[in-house]
């Protein structure tokens, strides 16, 4: 094989293979919404897709959903049609892209979503209660909170073997079972501990695979937009979690970093600045937003969002199948409290990235809908500033509402911040 | 470890109208030095500060500290504003800012996961200040069998931070003893609401809410001997009542509105129940003083307690306890607020509306802010609220 055909056969792969899995799991969810059967709603904070997968139990991401309804910008009628409904302007632009959604019956950009008749959701984002009780009212099903206590303290951690992980762990692991029987009364099924080991076994492989993946992007030039790229990667990493799809996805998508790694084939050709991105990606302008970026040869080499919306799985957790259920407890809670640090505690995040990556700037982007994440971003910020020399921008938008993106204003600030790092770098080269 | 000997409210002791001990009360409430905070720790007093809504108050007295409330202010948030974004309820600010200000001294901050902005609070509170700043888990899954065994755990945990704190060991007997005299102001809170409910005109709502609210300053025991002695005064009082609607107050479950918005509220309506400062009044039974203390503390939280926005529970879907609230307290109408930008509130408003309107209970929205100075809108809109169901 010559090397320009490994080139056309790998580089891009992902992405392609990504949309089209992407694609592949809306149309099983239409057949759903045909057919009626079950169909539960879950987070990407926690989905539980190892128990759910287990009694095959269709899953729907009301994020993905509704942040789909943004990249396609329709979101603004959506959000309109909430607020009109009695929603306030200031809350979650997802919930609300999602109650419009049920009230259209399920009619989305990409086809008919199911309705719910369970939905599973951890307490890794407050909203998810919220959001989970809207459909609790307007369809009277079981909305069960898998409660992940979190960490207590910034100057400590409780470990496995602790006696207070211990505690967390047990509590986890009883609601787990609480799930398995919810999941055996609605599906009239028996909980298969042998099934379970499947699923826990792809989903080992898979994380093992995206957090090299992530791993590959120290190399320089980067080999995957964290922002652009990554997105793509979490939504086949949420949807097709513990199924052999999702596996293979994700080891050929090592495959082909491994590739561009080795070969130095970057996303950009003329990288510049290597960034970090901390919040969420600004979707109703999502290309456009990237392009400021990349117009100055910038990319994002990480985000916490890569590691937030996966559920904590670039943390790699790999269960062990002798003891399925003690063992996705202890996961379970290990990788969704990693999640709600690397929101918390996204100051420590970044530095952690900065060690290895050879970043040149971080971007701070808190947005109004979701306080979750927005809320710690400005002290975090001050945090990273006086722990370690490394440039900031702070930028404020949306993820859904267009209403409070000005793409002026941000095109000027996201200039400025690039104009400020190449005279740093030219400072820095005088100084050497 | 011994409480301090002295009293840090005294000033309302040396009146003996119920008129002027109630401006004792607001002076107190409405002081931004924090005086009584100030008196504990003169003493040698340490003090935990609790942000809303719930915290089991009976772990830090039988330490010997001071359960602090922190429930916001009315104040600029001239230091904490940097540390935030946009798009945020007020009380998070404001909250801040009293520690960043040094207005409150504390010895340990404990925070709970109520909602997606506070829980960002104790990383923001422990980049900022040396002393402990702890996350209490109170449980999500209030329906789970281990909820009850979970809480008991993590209320031992906290109890081990807070020895570490004090320096001291805290005894089963000692939480017993905290215990009984929480009991005792709980009866004591639910004997204030009672007359608010039988004869409101002896209490206006802002009266009650100051009564109530200082019990988050002071020793609860003293905070007792208050309430024991304007009790009899209250029911004693020659107040007739006037033609005002019976309404429910609802969204003062954590950021807290203006005392002249209450007294607003009062110049049109009676209000005979209320969420304001719930987490003070969140366990609605005595706590049994035998056995596990933890255990008792736990299983009250999750089985005899009041609700609000912030608690997920499946027995307790929140508009129909409302709809209980109103009809235990025999209202004509229901006031619901939420703080700005709150997004529980805001998101739990929705649910009450459509759970009022289908029940055919007339009721009024509105948002508050903590430092809001202007009311008259909102009195023009509540005279006619009034009116209407007066002269429906
Ligand atoms: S508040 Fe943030 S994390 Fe929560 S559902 Fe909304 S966007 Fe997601
Ligand atoms: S007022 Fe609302 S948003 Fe603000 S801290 Fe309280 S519950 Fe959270």
């Amino acid at each position: 094989m010559t090397q320009l055909q490994t080139v056309e056969n790998l580089v891009g792969r992902g992405n392609t293979e990504g949309a089209d899995l992407f694609r592949a799991w809306f149309t099983e969810l239409e057949q759903t919404a045909a057919t009626g059967g079950h169909a539960a709603y879950v987070f990407v904070m926690g989905s539980m897709a190892e128990i759910l997968r287990t009694f095959e139990i269709p899953m729907v991401f009301p994020e993905i959903n509704s942040l789909q309804t943004a990249i396609r910008r329709v979101a603004h009628q959506f959000l309109n049609e909430a607020e009109d409904y009695g929603y306030s302007p200031d809350i979650c632009g997802y919930v609300k892209a999602d109650v419009a959604l049920q009230l259209r019956q399920g009619d989305h950009p990409m086809g008919k979503v199911p309705r719910p008749t369970v939905a599973v959701l951890t307490n890794a984002c407050n909203t998810y209660v919220k959001w989970a009780e809207i459909w609790e009212r307007m369809y009277q099903i079981p909305c069960f909170v898998l409660d992940v206590p979190g960490t207590r303290d910034i100057r400590s951690q409780s470990h496995p073997g602790d006696p207070s992980f211990e505690n967390d762990r047990l509590y986890v692991e009883a609601q787990i079972k609480e799930l398995i029987n919810l999941c055996e009364q609605l599906t009239g099924r028996k909980f298969d501990i042998d099934r379970l080991r499947e699923v826990l076994g792809h989903a080992n492989r898979m994380n093992k695979a995206w957090q090299r993946v992530i791993d590959l992007n120290r190399t320089q030039p980067s080999v995957f937009n964290a922002l652009t790229d990554g997105t793509i990667y979490l939504g086949v990493s949420n949807s097709f979690r513990g199924s052999s799809e999702g596996s293979r996805y994700f080891e050929r998508l090592q495959e082909e970093m491994e590739y561009k790694s080795s070969q130095r084939i970057g996303t950009l050709t003329n990288e510049q600045y290597r960034l970090v991105f901390v919040g969420v990606p600004c979707y109703p302008i999502f290309r456009r937003f990237n392009e400021f970026f990349t117009e100055w040869n910038g990319t994002f080499v990480n985000s916490t969002y890569l590691w937030f919306a996966s559920g904590g799985a670039n943390r790699a957790f790999e269960y062990d199948l002798t003891r399925p259920l003690a063992s996705l407890s202890e996961g379970t809670l290990l990788s969704v409290r990693d999640a709600m640090d690397s929101m918390f505690h996204q100051d420590r995040a970044v530095l952690e990235i900065a060690e290895t990556f050879n970043i040149d700037g971080v971007v701070f982007h808190p947005i109004k809908s979701c306080r979750t994440v927005s809320t710690g971003l400005a002290d975090g910020r001050r945090a990273l500033m006086s722990a370690r020399d490394i440039p900031s921008l702070f930028i404020e938008s949306d993820m859904m509402d267009r209403r409070v993106v000005s793409e002026a204003q941000l095109k000027n600030r996201i200039d400025a911040f690039f104009e400020g790092l190449a005279s740093r770098r030219l400072q820095q080269s005088a100084k050497s | 470890m011994p409480l301090p000997a002295r009293a840090v409210f005294t000033d309302w002791q040396a009146h003996s109208s119920l008129e002027s001990i109630l401006s004792e009360c607001k002076s107190l409430l409405e002081d931004m030095t924090f005086p009584t905070v100030r008196a504990w720790r003169a003493q040698g007093g340490k003090v935990l500060g609790h942000f809303q809504v719930y915290f089991p108050e009976e772990l830090a007295f039988a330490a010997g500290m001071l359960p602090f409330k922190i429930r916001g202010a009315p104040l600029e948030a001239r230091h904490a504003d940097s540390h935030f974004g946009s798009y945020l309820c007020s009380i998070l600010k404001t909250s801040l800012e009293l520690a960043l200000s040094d207005r409150v001294l504390l010895d340990m901050f404990v925070s709970h996961p109520i909602c997606d902005a506070a829980r960002n609070l104790a990383a923001i509170w422990g980049r900022n200040r040396d002393y402990g700043c702890q996350i209490l888990y109170l449980p999500q899954n209030a329906n789970s069998t281990h909820a009850s065994s979970y809480l008991h755990n993590e209320y031992r945990r906290l109890l081990d931070e807070i020895e570490q704190v004090t320096g001291s060991t805290i005894a089963d007997d000692d939480l017993r003893t905290a215990i009984t005299v929480f009991n005792e102001n709980r009866s004591l809170l639910r004997r204030l609401y009672a007359i608010k409910r039988t004869t409101p005109w002896l209490l206006s709502v802002d009266q009650a809410y100051v009564l109530t609210t200082i019990g988050g300053l002071i020793p609860r025991p003293e905070h007792n001997r208050l309430l024991q002695t304007v009790l009899p005064l209250i029911a004693a009082g020659e107040s007739k009542s006037k033609d005002k609607i019976r309404v429910v107050f609802e969204g003062g479950f954590c950021e807290q509105p203006p005392l002249e918005l209450l007294q607003t509220i009062g110049r049109y309506c009676y209000v005979v129940d209320d969420d304001l400062m719930i987490g003070l009044r969140w366990l609605t039974e005595d706590v049994p003083t035998t056995g596990d203390p933890l255990s008792n503390l736990a299983e009250a939280y999750l089985n005899a307690s009041a609700y609000s926005p912030v608690q997920h529970d499946a027995r307790k879907p929140k508009e129909h306890m409302l709809l209980a609230r109103i009809r235990d307290a025999d209202a004509d109408a229901a006031i619901i607020t939420a703080a700005k930008m709150c997004e529980p509130g805001l998101e739990e408003q929705v649910a009450y509306t459509f759970a009022l309107n289908q029940q055919r209970i007339p009721f009024f929205v509105s948002e508050f802010e903590e430092n809001m100075t202007s009311f008259e809108q909102l009195e023009i809109q509540l005279e006619t609220f009034a009116e209407n169901i007066m002269f429906d």
